[in-house]
């Protein structure tokens, strides 16, 4: 069960290159490494606590109104997330900023829940969001750091935002003089690097 | 008959169970609230003070910035739609700069935010861009994370620069602006300028 959590997760239906569920956030943030790292762990936390906190409590929900039950399950937990990074972390949520709140309406974090979490026992739930959460933010990582190195020449900029003062001087200039590849940075060069992303998973499926 | 109480049974069901989960999710959001709030409220107010301090240096005040204010109502140079506090830094109950806080409506996306610190004389002694939607990697130079551009106008004011220097270089203005991102520029120009003569009108307001 854990095994094939994992592989599901980070491979076979990893939420950003094969299932495609929850465009919208991955998409508009993935600016650069950090912000591709911060929103991918955020989500992950989400999708680990809903799956785990839905479960236990899958044969008390009607079947009936089991979507606006787990939305409202969702929502609170998102609404709890928001406000302990507001109050805990205050840099992390200026970076994030909209963000936070809008993974309620990412729509991989409702579709773990309802296709995994409310079949399965809560433990192979907790790993299904766990490694659905690391495939994702895998996804957002690599997808930042694509269009970070092409848009600005930069990798691993900002990381003081998240982790304080002592990783300002972490990022990595790669050219002197470069006046940047605007296109990879607005929302096009997104659908394009995604894009790549996944022909190049498709194509390494289709070797073996 | 029995048809119909079979029928209200599930919606009866369906009702009680989605009222727990609103209440229990409702305590919950609740609590978390109350225990985050407070924090929420003193990080806001010391990021606030922080911002305040870039714009205005530590030795020209020993009053409390924060709690000495005065409030403008909506007026045509700051572009304001709202009332909004002006800081008035004093020390030892001697007004010796305010902080104004001004808005460029004609940015090339949306509306640029920008604090302005301004002594006595009329002099700018620092300004910020506090919030703003321009292009990253292109017209967010502006904002001081990004590049020191917003430094450049430190230290002008209404008398050591004429009304046809407050223009970019590009319109025979005195500020450097970056290629490709002219509209950025001219906006926070124009709106700084602004503040000046907003300033410049209201000095009995400020208690000058």
């Amino acid at each position: 069960m854990f095994k094939e959590s994992i592989i599901n997760g980070l491979w076979k239906q990893n939420p950003g290159t094969i299932q495609l569920l929850g465009l919208c956030p991955t998409l508009a943030i993935t600016t650069s490494v950090i912000n591709g790292l911060s929103l991918g762990i955020a989500t992950m936390f989400v999708m680990i606590i809903a799956n785990s906190s839905i479960s236990p409590i899958r044969k008390f929900v009607p079947d009936e109104v089991r979507v606006p039950i787990f939305i409202l399950v969702i929502a609170a937990l998102v609404t709890v997330v928001d406000l302990s990074i507001h109050a805990f972390a205050e840099p992390l949520y200026k970076a994030l900023g909209i963000f936070i709140p809008l993974i309620v309406t990412n729509c991989i974090v409702l579709a773990r829940v309802e296709s995994f979490a409310s079949k399965n026992p809560t433990l192979p739930s907790f790993y299904d969001g766990l490694f659905m959460g690391l495939g994702l933010c895998f996804v957002l990582i690599v997808l930042g750091g694509m269009r970070e190195f092409l848009g600005q020449g930069t990798l691993f900029t900002g990381f003081d935002l998240l982790f304080g003062q002592s990783f300002s001087s972490f990022g990595i200039n790669f050219f002197d003089q470069y006046s940047g590849f605007l296109l990879a940075i607005l929302p096009p060069g997104a659908f394009l690097g995604l894009a790549f992303l996944i022909a190049l998973v498709n194509w390494l499926d289709q070797k073996d | 008959m029995n048809n119909f109480i079979r029928k209200n049974k599930i919606v009866g069901r369906t009702v009680l169970v989605m009222i727990i989960f609103g209440v229990f999710f409702s305590a919950v959001l609740e609590f978390v609230y109350d225990k985050t709030n407070p924090i929420i409220l003193k990080s806001e107010a010391e990021a606030k003070e922080r911002l305040l301090l870039q714009v205005v240096s530590k030795n020209f005040y020993n009053n409390e910035l924060i709690n000495s204010f005065i409030v403008i109502q909506p007026n045509q140079r700051l572009k304001n739609k709202k009332p909004i506090k002006s800081y008035v830094a004093k020390k030892n109950n001697e007004v010796t700069a305010v902080v104004i806080e001004t808005r460029a409506p004609d940015g090339y996306s949306g509306e640029i935010k920008i604090l302005v610190g301004i002594d006595i004389k009329g002099n700018i002694l620092g300004t910020r861009v506090i919030k703003h939607q321009e292009t990253p990697g292109l017209g967010d130079y502006i904002d001081i994370i990004k590049s020191d551009w917003i430094d450049n106008f430190t230290y002008s004011s209404l008398e050591n620069t004429l009304m046809s220097e407050w223009a970019v270089t590009k319109d025979q203005g005195k500020f450097d602006y970056m290629s490709g991102a002219t509209i950025t520029a001219r906006a926070v120009v124009k709106a700084i300028n602004e503040a000046l003569i907003f300033f410049k009108e209201n000095k009995p307001k400020m208690g000058i």
